[in-house]
């Protein structure tokens, strides 16, 4: 078992970090050029937009995402009438590949045959949605398809969470008058955090590996204004026949993904007194 | 026990297993490629079949999509179980390949049959590293036709195609006028880049071509013609209708096949969509090599490699390949399949297309031939160039922000 981890994970891992500071580019090659990748990666205007994509994407989606699946929890859990039917069709989207979502969405979004050339065909004559060929807007449609994918999946998380919840809360809550809104607010969702954590580790890891939605989508454009780190990552590897500048690449996102891992890491194995895993 | 044991120990196994003895078998030749769409793979059976008929047994091995057929081709030369051959573009895709010593030199063969004469001189410098022949070109593919659609041209009352950049941009605007779209361009970046390619020559010309994209020379990179380029290049952005990013290029060529559009920039291959359509040349739809009367033709195309192999049936197996891929008829019927045009000017032109044989045409001679962009720079360099042409496209990025970019990509 050790062995398995050892060699299959830290030893590739290890293998692809050694390649960044090599000047391999089709083929992996041994010698040591230093940092030098760093720098040229980062001179790079491709991988800055790349990177300037990634943040604003993954502020608006974990956001929207996490709002809207709370809301979705909380709906549900007001004991509404066929609930496994919302449920189903809430987490519908997140069981669907992300080729598939972005695929759909582009068609929805396309203003040759989606939602624009239906609305002009009813005599909206002036209606514009061009968000997938537009440059300025490119980024919010592939937000939109993102939490169209990933809300369903912050829904299921907290919706276990609230039906772990203790009945006597809600009563205790009540007999104080306390508004429902407020009990959600300040009570139940604090009493929510490792769900709460969960969702948004997975959601941002989602997001710094995103590539397949934007392939299926816009596949980068208009332009490069809907690039994204993998696949700049993936574009190198393949198409270009730049392994260390790839590595490089991947290499920095290993690093952003460790930021994100250890403070859920930390909370994880030391601040849990007498646990151990 | 290392990779290579394990597998000549399963296959010594296997062959045991399965009692045949190997040399018996005809000349096997496994071949990776990507050729899958209907008239490619129609165009690969002709290589395949002409193999199998002088005694070899053609074994397919198609990967959709180019980088990952490469890809593959490639993995399996280092693992150290390599294919007979593996088809790449004619470029520098394959030439790390040879340094590193990985593939086996086809000289015999293009010895014998006098490659140095027959083959055009951009070609032969892609395909010869050190003085010899390591790839067998199988086609010559123009990337930057000029296609055009009659009814459309008719319609904005153009009665004849364009011959200079001045007549295109005159046409462009009647075609606007008349409410058709005047240029169908799908906004990915390779199509986006084909377009600033024809500009490059039809605008610049050859001699810029070459010392842009080949010395890559500031003075020629700074100097007033290619900044001329830039700008004709970026001119024509209002020419585009609003579909245009992230179509596909055969869904743009169908915008020509539906009248709907005026002009499109792609290369030969276009030809196959039309054929599909039951178009015909000169009656629904034309080609034009380029708008100006020294246009250079950029010889683009497909070569095969053969990976480093001792074994003497299989050196035999791809000396055949060779032999078979490039002799004169199967040249010819190959590429009335494949769009493109036959890489020796030895051949019988009558059976080809018009378009086709003006191609011939225009590269017997050698003063019109230039190498393809992707001959002249490595990939990555060519990646670079490509997300500039792009961003100036799809962004208001300015003239000399561009020259800048540009510049400072060719210099790697």
């Amino acid at each position: 078992m050790a062995a398995v981890v050892i060699f299959a994970y830290l030893g590739t891992l290890a293998w692809s970090v050694r390649l960044s500071f090599s000047s391999s580019k089709l083929l992996p090659r041994n010698d040591f050029i230093g940092i030098a990748q760093y720098l040229t990666l980062f001179d790079t205007p491709r991988w800055l937009t790349s990177l300037g994509n990634l943040v604003i994407i993954a502020f608006f989606f974990l956001v929207i995402c996490f709002i809207l699946g709370t809301l979705l929890a909380i709906f549900i859990d007001q004991n509404v009438r066929a609930e496994s039917l919302f449920r189903t069709v809430f987490l519908y989207p997140y069981a669907m590949s992300f080729v598939v979502a972005g695929l759909i969405w582009q068609w929805i979004l396309n203003p040759e045959f989606g939602i624009q050339q239906t609305m002009r065909s009813f005599g909206f004559s002036g209606f514009v949605l061009d968000w997938v060929v537009n440059p300025k807007m490119v980024l919010y449609a592939i937000i939109m398809a993102t939490v169209w994918h990933g809300s369903g999946l912050v829904m299921a998380l907290l919706l276990a969470g609230l039906r772990g919840i203790d009945g006597e809360i809600w009563k205790a809550t009540r007999i104080d008058g306390i508004p429902t809104w407020r009990v959600y607010l300040q009570v139940i969702l604090p009493m929510l955090r490792p769900m709460i954590i969960t969702s948004l580790v997975l959601l941002s890891i989602s997001i710094i590996k995103m590539y397949d939605v934007v392939v299926a989508m816009t596949n980068g454009g208009p332009g490069t204004a809907s690039e994204v780190p993998a696949k700049f990552i993936m574009d190198n590897l393949f198409e270009r026949a730049n392994i260390g500048l790839a590595t490089a690449a991947s290499t920095v996102m290993l690093i952003t993904v460790m930021f994100i891992m250890a403070p859920v890491l930390y909370f994880q194995y030391f601040r849990k007194s007498g646990s151990s895993s | 026990m290392g990779m290579k044991q394990m597998v000549a120990v399963s296959a010594i196994a296997l062959a045991a297993a399965t009692g045949f003895a190997k040399a018996e078998e005809p000349l096997n030749a496994e071949v990776i490629h990507w050729w899958t769409s209907g008239g490619e793979s129609a165009a690969i059976a002709v290589f395949a079949d002409a193999f199998n008929a002088a005694g070899g047994k053609w074994v397919d091995n198609a990967v959709a999509g180019g980088s990952a057929a490469r890809s593959a081709a490639i993995n399996r030369i280092i693992g150290g179980d390599p294919s007979t051959a593996a088809l790449f573009n004619t470029s520098r895709q394959y030439h790390e390949i040879i340094g590193e010593g990985l593939l086996n030199d086809i000289d015999a063969v293009a010895t014998k049959n006098n490659w140095d004469k027959v083959l055009p001189a951009p070609i032969a410098n892609a395909v010869k590293v050190d003085g010899k022949y390591y790839a067998a070109p199988v086609n010559i593919h123009m990337p930057l036709w000029i296609w055009y659609s009659v009814a459309a041209l008719n319609k904005a009352g153009i009665d004849k195609p364009p011959e200079t950049m001045e007549q295109f941009v005159a046409d462009l605007d009647k075609l606007k006028a008349a409410g058709i779209t005047p240029l169908a361009l799908g906004g990915q970046r390779w199509q986006e880049n084909s377009l600033f390619s024809a500009m490059l020559t039809n605008v610049g010309g050859a001699k810029l071509w070459k010392s842009v994209y080949g010395d890559k020379d500031e003075a020629a990179i700074r100097s007033p013609e290619f900044r001329k380029v830039v700008e004709t290049f970026v001119s024509l952005k209002p020419y585009v209708d609003q579909g245009s990013p992230g179509r596909n290029w055969n869904d743009t060529t169908a915008l020509l096949i539906k009248n709907e559009a005026g002009f499109q920039v792609m290369g030969d291959w276009a030809k196959g969509e039309f054929k599909q359509a039951k178009k015909e040349i000169g009656k629904d739809y034309g080609c034009i090599p380029g708008l100006r009367p020294d246009s250079p033709y950029v010889l683009g195309g497909d070569v095969f490699v053969f990976p480093k192999t001792d074994n003497a049936e299989q050196v035999k197996a791809q000396h055949l390949l060779v032999e078979i891929m490039t002799s004169p008829e199967v040249q010819v019927k190959f590429n009335n399949l494949k769009g493109s045009i036959p890489i020796r000017s030895d051949v019988d032109v009558s059976s080809l297309d018009a378009c086709a044989q003006l191609g011939m045409k225009i590269m017997s001679d050698p003063a019109r031939q230039v190498p393809d962009a992707s001959q002249m720079m490595e990939e990555f360099m060519y990646g670079s160039v490509q997300d500039i042409v792009t961003e100036l496209w799809n962004t208001p990025m300015t003239v000399d922000q561009a020259i800048d970019r540009f510049d400072k990509a060719l210099k790697g």
